[in-house]
């Protein structure tokens, strides 16, 4: 019952941004001052009671929350097994769970004075919040993506220009979300005096895998209070897609020391996981350290990243939040994952049977709810977090299931 | 007494500052970078600063960045810049030779092989980029039981607060990035880096260089009167990367000869 004893004390990160042995402040000395900075303003302003206030006031009136819950039942009874529910994150304003962590961040950068925002982003989704409440609190704003995710998310590109942000294509490496991370902290390095960085996930240097799960941690509070009301108790499982995780974050977090929840993570399996060429790095990677944290890696023998591969442009990263790591290591959260053609078809059905067009990120996590459910009795409750809507994807699923847009 | 200190006391003696060039191992190949190691010393270097390759160098610009995929390109791994430290030694064993990198790479092979055979093979120092003080604990105990430099980052945004931290862990000499930015980068403001190397010297007793933004024989000049060594990297690759297998060597000795004199 060790387990169990130390689940009831979790607290992590520790004070210098450990999670075991995960996290921690990987950066070059230029970046530590910022850092510690962000830390000390972060730690008071979330016991400011005002400041909660408008962060969870603009949650409220500009993003829509809270999101609703909601029975797939058509899905449910054609697979025959467990009940599947959504949380529907899709809804949100600017359509994910993204914008949730970006409301928080630029409130936070308002706070500290910073009127130049950067960020990072792979499927755009974190681009778009990040344009969205630049505009909304009247910031400067530079987006950095990979040219070859650019070039997968035309419209969210588009939607970027729309809010006033800069798009700046990222040409080095392969092109995708890692590098535009790098570039992103390369921008970041250099201006970090007028600065603010708002990175998209639950990685990076310590504190930013904790206040990325703390604002998305709204998800699973709202759940934690929705569900005894739609069911009359918690979920059996509650199952999210796994790229840096800060969806998958966001529902386990408030769930940690509910032992009864299982929680799972699905990561992008790509081609599959034997072929290599996928994003699981939880699945088949060793832990290592990358972009400011310890976690575990999709890496060579030599240490050298390597390329990742999944049809959903938002898990196509190497890395994975170090708490993800933690959580695998001490076994509270499982991790799983789903291949491209096991997401297109979740991506389908879940379209055709419940009229709900989920992102292919999220269409990993259905994917897995529709693998499992079946074995599992209808008294059984599945929570999936729909943590964003497949708009974004027409080209990419069109162009995979030959079809023509 | 180590390679670095004999190396900073000889200079001292003859008034003299560093010049300490970084190349990166494997850009173009191995067998180039043991020949302009050599090369180096011959034109007037004191320290080699030899770069591990890494996929992903968020410090670095565009110039070095490319110097890491060239070197990859040839499957360079740590284990070969070591054995290239190994076969330039057969050669040279007065230039003192540190390696800078990333972490990961250095943690794939183990952090106590890897200064297990970086002292077999003759390596003096060791700087990890994002490796700061908090995090670089086990690599500081192998390489101070190995008798290896730590050698420490030390940036503009710096309170002087943890300028003590770091001087109470660096031995070798300390590097003062001398701009917000990544490597190649231009505009040095040499009034400011004067009255931080002014500041950091109040506390750390190893020699301090400068580094980031020196791409010229007058700021080299400059930097070289304030601090006492001069660290010139991505002008160096950039001179690298123009070159050809034929001209390569002479480019590099012709560059660092016109850098050497502007600093004596």
């Amino acid at each position: 019952m060790q387990m169990q004893e130390d689940l009831q004390n979790y607290n992590f990160p520790d004070q210098k941004g450990h999670f075991g042995p995960y996290g921690g402040v990987f950066v070059p000395e230029t970046l530590i001052h910022a850092l510690e900075d962000l830390r000390d303003n972060y730690e008071k302003l979330k016991n400011t009671p005002s400041f909660m206030e408008e962060f969870h006031n603009d949650l409220k009136n500009f993003v829509g929350r809270p999101s609703p819950v909601y029975y797939a039942k058509r899905l449910s009874e054609m697979l025959g097994g467990a009940q599947i529910w959504f949380k529907r994150e899709d809804l949100n304003h600017t359509g994910a769970h993204k914008v949730n962590n970006t409301v928080g961040q630029a409130l936070l950068a308002r706070h500290m004075g910073k009127k130049r925002i950067i960020a990072e982003t792979g499927a755009g989704q974190h681009g778009v919040a990040s344009a969205t409440v630049a505009a909304r609190y009247g910031m400067e704003c530079v987006v950095y993506m990979g040219s070859e995710d650019i070039k997968r998310q035309a419209s969210n590109v588009y939607r970027m220009k729309l809010l006033g942000a800069d798009v700046v294509p990222v040409e080095s490496g392969s092109k995708t979300l890692k590098d535009a991370l790098n570039e992103a902290m390369r921008d970041w390095v250099t201006n970090v005096e007028n600065t603010f960085y708002i990175i998209g996930t639950v990685a990076g240097p310590h504190p930013y895998p904790m206040i990325v799960r703390d604002f998305n941690s709204v998800v699973g509070e709202e759940l934690k209070i929705q569900m005894p009301q739609m069911i009359g108790r918690q979920p059996d499982a509650v199952i999210a897609c796994v790229g840096g995780g800060s969806n998958a974050l966001g529902v386990f977090y408030p769930y940690i020391k509910d032992e009864g929840v299982r929680l799972i993570g699905v990561e992008a399996g790509g081609s599959g996981i034997d072929t290599g060429k996928h994003a699981a790095p939880l699945a088949s990677g060793t832990p290592g350290v990358l972009h400011g944290n310890r976690t575990y890696l999709m890496q060579d023998p030599d240490g050298q990243i390597i390329e990742t591969h999944s049809i959903s442009a938002g898990l196509d990263y190497p890395g994975v939040g170090p708490e993800h790591s933690w959580l695998k290591d001490i076994g509270r959260a499982e991790y799983v994952s789903a291949d491209d053609d096991e997401a297109l078809e979740a991506f389908h059905k879940c379209t055709k049977v419940e009229g709900i067009m989920p992102a292919l990120e999220t269409a990993h996590a259905v994917a897995h709810a529709m693998k499992i459910a079946p074995k599992m009795s209808s008294d059984q409750v599945l929570l999936v977090n729909v943590s964003g809507r497949g708009d974004k994807d027409m080209a990419t699923v069109a162009t995979a299931s030959n079809m023509g847009l | 007494m180590s390679r670095i200190k004999k190396k900073f006391e000889e200079l001292s003696q003859n008034n003299r500052k560093a010049l300490i060039p970084f190349i990166t191992s494997g850009d173009p190949n191995l067998g180039t970078t043991l020949k302009l190691m050599s090369a180096l010393v011959d034109s007037g270097s004191d320290i080699i600063e030899l770069g591990i390759p890494f996929s992903d160098p968020i410090a670095d610009g565009p110039t070095i960045q490319r110097a890491s995929e060239r070197a990859l390109a040839g499957k360079t791994s740590l284990s070969d810049v070591l054995d290239l430290v190994k076969m330039f030694r057969e050669t040279d064993q007065e230039t003192p030779v540190v390696l800078m990198g990333y972490a990961n790479p250095i943690e794939a092979l183990g952090v106590d092989v890897f200064v297990a055979r970086a002292a077999e093979v003759g390596v003096d120092g060791v700087l990890v980029v994002d490796y700061p003080p908090e995090e670089s604990g086990a690599l500081n105990v192998a390489l101070q039981e190995n008798k290896i430099d730590s050698i420490f980052l030390l940036a503009p945004t710096t309170l002087e607060a943890r300028i003590t931290d770091v001087a109470a862990l660096a031995t070798g000499y300390v590097y003062y990035v001398s701009l917000k930015g990544v490597t190649g980068a231009g505009h040095l403001d040499l009034e400011d880096v004067s009255k931080r190397v002014e500041q950091i010297k109040r506390h750390v007793k190893v020699p301090v260089g400068v580094g980031f933004g020196i791409r010229d024989e007058a700021t080299a000049k400059a930097v070289a009167k304030l601090s006492d060594a001069v660290v010139i990297g991505s002008r160096l690759v950039e001179e690298i990367e123009q070159s050809d297998a034929k001209n390569i060597v002479t480019n590099v000795e012709g560059f660092i000869r016109s850098i050497r004199k502007a600093i004596d």
